[in-house]
């Protein structure tokens, strides 16, 4: 019997796991925005020394796993499973940390949902009782993502206003079986919702409706209402996509005007950082969790929040052949009570 | 949210895409193009100083030129004319010197055989098929519709 599952999509921790440490290392663009103070570390050179962009990334997302199990106070031996994920063509960049770290590791796909998503499965691994510690973390590189998805840095292009700004950062986070939280209380892991979306430079668009589903869903599982939460945030549905949940969430009967927010609109300054539509990327959702959300929270001014990581599960490939982008959210909620 | 048709959400996307600015957008392309093609008949004109006859003149424009662009694109220069002058900085050869050039140094990690040579044409590629292809065209029809004159 599936004791811990509550409504259709929601399952609710019988030993929420704690978040006992986390760490977040953003690229140069990302230090000069308004969250910069938050993260752990901020890099000079967004190549860190390595020869590819693609290393880089790799080496991001390997010191923010070494930094978040330093911050938690244990060492690497401790850790029973890595869940991880990023962008790139068969997750190299996930799967060469797992080659440097040597942990039991989960390989995920869920592009830009998988913080919440890596969450969403090492909170089950801990309340399953198969695992003590466990590290969710992914990644993104603006460099690596663009060559592989849009066209060559130098290329003289337009980006249109729809489209967002590929975060370069890594976001790593260590969860426990014991600890004095915050605790991932809820996750509610969402279906993928598709509309027809044929742009891959409007992904706000495309995602936004997966949100609003898995955030009805949330809602309709648990009883709770946005007042429960101090904050409700979306991974990187940007600028047009939160208007656009904004609008759907009021159709529905929810005003979510008072506490609602987008991790790719708070991560930059888009008027002086021309950024259009906002941040995405793995790492968006990722750095501002284990960055800003979560050092609020241990400074009590947020209590419980509501993540809703943001994917478009759409590739290079299936564009050219002019399909449309299936979007997927999944929503944790993070709470400093259990 | 599952009342709402594919078509309809597309349509209410649509309306919340902000316009783009066409006057300010068609400004720039307009001075940057034309500069750039200022640029050309001053080179042009200095070969002709030089004493050069028309051939000679056409093809080194196109060669200076082309070396502009590229220098500028190593630079890391051509993508903000770019992202200035839109279509007026891509049109030109110094743009079509870009996109060769853009390419080849993104994919230089990935080796000089299946890196840099043959990604080197992922964007100007499509402008080589169709506009050789094009001239061919043209040039057929010019030698069906002139014969007999």
């Amino acid at each position: 019997m599936a004791t811990k599952r509550i409504g259709e999509q929601t399952i609710k921790f019988e030993n929420p796991p704690s978040i006992i440490g986390t760490a977040s290392i953003v690229g140069p663009k990302e230090g000069e925005g308004p969250l910069s103070n938050y993260f752990d570390l901020v890099l000079d050179d967004d190549t860190w020394g390595q020869k590819s962009f693609e290393k880089a990334e790799s080496k991001m997302q390997e010191e923010a796993i070494k930094l978040a199990i330093a911050n938690a106070k244990l060492s690497v031996q401790d850790i029973h499973f890595l869940v991880a994920g990023d962008l790139l063509n068969q997750i190299i960049s996930s799967s060469y940390t797992a080659r440097q770290i040597g942990i039991p590791y989960f390989g995920l796909y869920g592009a830009c949902s998988t913080m919440t998503e890596s969450l969403c499965i090492g909170s089950m691994i801990i309340d399953g009782g198969f695992a003590d510690y466990v590290v969710c973390a992914t990644s993104s590189h603006f460099s690596s993502a663009e060559r592989q998805f849009r066209f060559p840095l130098e290329y003289g292009a337009q980006r249109k206003y729809t489209s967002q700004w590929t975060v370069t950062g890594a976001g790593a986070t260590v969860l426990s079986s014991t600890g004095n939280g915050p605790y991932i209380t809820h996750i509610t892991p969402g279906k993928i919702k598709d509309y027809g979306i044929k742009d891959a430079n409007n992904m706000g668009a495309a995602m936004a409706p997966a949100a609003v589903d898995t955030i009805l869903q949330h809602f309709k599982d648990t009883g709770y209402t946005p007042d429960d939460y101090d904050l409700i945030i979306t991974g990187d549905l940007g600028l047009i996509g939160r208007r656009i949940v904004i609008d759907l969430m009021e159709k529905e009967g929810y005003d979510l005007t008072e506490n609602f927010s987008d991790c790719g609109i708070k991560i930059f300054d888009g008027v002086e950082q021309d950024t259009h539509a906002g941040g995405s990327g793995c790492a968006c959702s990722a750095v501002v969790f284990n960055g800003y959300i979560y050092k609020e929270m241990m400074k009590g001014n947020l209590n419980r929040v509501l993540l809703i990581s943001t994917g478009a599960l759409h590739s290079p490939i299936s564009t050219l052949q002019g399909e449309s982008v299936p979007g997927i959210a999944h929503a944790v909620t993070i709470d400093n009570l259990k | 949210m599952d009342n709402i048709t594919n078509k309809e959400y597309q349509e209410y996307v649509k309306k919340k895409i902000p316009k783009p600015p066409y006057l300010k957008n068609a400004i720039r392309a307009f001075l940057t193009g034309g500069i750039i093609c200022l640029v050309g008949q001053i080179i042009r004109n200095m070969l002709f100083s030089f004493g050069l006859n028309e051939n000679q003149v056409v093809s080194g424009t196109a060669i200076i030129l082309v070396f502009i662009g590229s220098f500028l694109t190593g630079l890391g220069i051509y993508d903000k004319i770019g992202k200035f002058g839109g279509a007026g900085a891509v049109i030109p050869i110094t743009g079509f010197a870009n996109s060769i050039v853009s390419t080849a140094m993104e994919y230089k990690r990935e080796g000089y055989i299946f890196g840099v040579a043959s990604k080197m044409f992922t964007i100007a590629g499509p402008v080589l098929v169709f506009g050789i292809g094009g001239s061919i065209v043209v040039g057929l029809l010019y030698i069906i519709f002139s014969s007999g004159r």
